[in-house]
């Protein structure tokens, strides 16, 4: 930590005694440093606006329309790929099938990340090392950790061999053939992906705890979870907003993983929203109704991250 | 709390039996990769007949070398696009809070909440009719685009932070806002500039849907692309589809263990906040 952030901290220190750095108004800045150019800002608009912005508006003009991609026939027709959505099974199932990945995913990831994170903060020496460890799988390709998963979840792979050593037949489970389970063996392998990098963000988080404060409360006979919640945890809350942003937007987007291993079978008990759009954009030829869903995702990840936002946002500003 | 106590050994040996947990999957993975197709034994069991055999065979048969070259250039360009964009237009949003710029600033940040498949499908027809499809060039502009709100985002709270008194000096010393960008600002901030490079390699060189729809029956594909199509192919051939695995996993790796420290806290930190 200290080093990232020193720059900046040393250059305010150089120059507290000349003008307080923080207490600076705005208005001056143009006055002193001369007008920052705003043209600086062109190149980035350019390419945000042509890849992001306007193709964006796009789709959500087509999802309002029968267009199939190929065609010359762009009807409107209102909110009938919606109504479509809504009365299709496999869609609404779709839907479901995204919320409970995203919901479970932020949940067991983010749990298991700042449990990591608690233990690796601590006198511990190997320290250093299960750090890395952690962290290993997370800068692992998506496409590579879904193969080697599905590897390890066949009926004879490693997890069931392991359970059979260990008297645990009873366990044993055809994780990505059964479509009860199916679902869950896809979340169990993006958290072991990705438990290391909340473990990380929570580690950079737990650097401000007050060592003194923490001291005190324990003289003063707070137990370890009064000590989390009352000490540690407000100087947690940036790294928690942080934390559950990106893994609910990321469980809501979830492709490659679900494409690898099951790609949303057995059935459609694991199709979850991207790839329900793939299918019917590339393979179904039905642009306008993968849009429609498209657009669907677009508010569930607007909603779900601004709520966490509102809520989360309060806490933080305790801090 | 600073001696070695006894509770602490006990967390030390459940952490390192996490930690093993852990990294068992990568160890089956390198493992399995290094076994004979016909030996019998346990994935778990260490090799002991050890073999290279299904490394060359992966690399040719899924054309390997092509995709890491494919991947290298994409993934090495659209990080400098990247960065050079994002950080140039991140000067003036931090430096300058009047109505346009505090709009602006809003506008690049909306990027972060839409989801990609919004746009995956009209900016595929527009690709199409650009005649940029197979062609990896279309990746870069890509994720140029895509990668913009999130690394402006950084660059400007990291920018903000930065007090002005250092490009005052340059102003005095006659240094104009561009002289005062790449010889102060753009130095000063390169602790976030790791970041943005970190996060930025990652995502392009582990994307997969969008060189699945861009490069789609073209010869030049990505490693994820290159790695899918081959499994397809050979998903019984475990040993072989690993060797293919760890081959495409073992520059970041490699990367990744080299600059762990560094990798580790750039991450960390400029995710933060």
């Amino acid at each position: 930590m200290s080093s990232i952030k020193s720059p900046s901290l040393a250059v305010a220190d150089a120059a507290a005694p000349v003008s307080p750095a923080g207490r600076r108004t705005k208005k001056f800045t143009a006055r002193r440093i001369g007008a920052v150019p705003w043209w600086f800002v062109v190149p980035a608009l350019v390419f945000y606006l042509f890849v992001v912005l306007w193709p964006s508006l796009q789709g959500a003009a087509y999802a309002f329309t029968n267009w199939d991609g190929l065609s010359a026939t762009k009807d409107f027709v209102g909110l009938a790929q919606f109504e479509r959505l809504l009365k299709d099974p496999g869609g609404v199932g779709a839907v479901v099938h995204t919320l409970l990945i995203a919901v479970a995913i932020t949940v067991v990831q983010n749990l298991i990340g700042l449990l990591l994170a608690l233990g690796v903060n601590t006198k511990i020496k190997s320290r250093n090392i299960l750090r890395v460890a952690l962290f290993t799988p997370a800068v692992i390709t998506p496409v590579a950790t879904g193969y080697l998963w599905k590897y390890l979840m066949t009926p004879d792979g490693a997890i069931n061999q392991l359970l059979g050593f260990f008297g645990l037949g009873a366990l044993q489970r055809d994780w990505l053939g059964d479509a009860d389970i199916a679902l869950w063996s896809i979340v169990a392998t993006v958290v072991w992906q990705f438990a290391g990098y909340s473990m990380v963000i929570f580690l950079a988080g737990l650097q401000g705890v007050p060592e003194d404060v923490l001291e005190a409360s324990r003289i003063d006979g707070a137990g370890p979870f009064r000590r989390f919640w009352f000490v540690v945890r407000p100087e947690l809350a940036p790294a928690i907003t942080i934390n559950l942003m990106l893994s609910i937007i990321g469980g809501l987007k979830l492709f490659d993983q679900v494409w690898v291993m099951t790609s949303g079978g057995p059935g459609t008990s694991t199709d979850t929203m991207s790839t329900l759009i793939y299918k019917n954009a590339f393979q179904f030829g039905d642009f306008s109704y993968g849009i429609a869903m498209a657009l669907v995702l677009t508010a569930f990840v607007a909603i779900l991250s601004t709520a966490q936002y509102k809520l989360l946002g309060k806490q933080g500003g305790t801090k | 709390m600073n001696r070695y106590s006894w509770r602490t050994f006990i967390l030390e040996a459940v952490m390192v039996l996490v930690g093993v947990l852990f990294f068992l999957p990568v160890y089956i993975l390198v493992n399995l990769a290094l076994k004979r197709p016909d030996d019998p034994s346990s994935p778990l069991a260490p090799v002991t007949d050890l073999t290279f055999q299904n490394f060359s065979d992966a690399w040719n048969q899924a054309n390997l070398g092509q995709a890491l070259l494919t991947s290298a250039f994409v993934t090495v360009f659209s990080v400098l696009v990247i960065v050079a964009i994002s950080a140039l237009a991140a000067y003036p949003l931090a430096r300058v809070t009047k109505g346009w710029s505090k709009w602006l600033f809003f506008l690049f940040m909306l990027g972060l909440l839409l989801p990609f498949q919004l746009a995956l499908i009209p900016l595929y027809t527009t690709i199409r009719d650009l005649g940029l499809l197979g062609n990896p060039v279309s990746l870069v502009l890509y994720y140029a685009g895509l990668q913009v709100p999130f690394s402006v985002f950084l660059y400007t709270g990291f920018i903000r932070a930065v007090p002005l008194d250092y490009e005052e000096a340059a102003a005095i010393d006659g240094a104009g806002p561009m002289r005062s960008f790449f010889s102060v600002i753009f130095p000063l901030v390169r602790p976030i500039t790791g970041t943005v490079i970190i996060l930025n390699v990652l995502h392009v060189w582990n994307d997969f849907l969008t060189p699945l729809l861009y490069l789609s029956g073209s010869n030049q594909q990505t490693v994820p692309v290159a790695l899918f199509s081959f499994v397809s192919q050979y998903v019984s051939q475990w040993n072989l589809v690993f060797a293919g695995l760890v081959i495409t996993i073992a520059p970041i790796l490699i990367a990744y263990f080299a600059m762990q420290k560094t990798i580790i806290k750039g991450f960390a930190s400029g995710l933060k906040g």
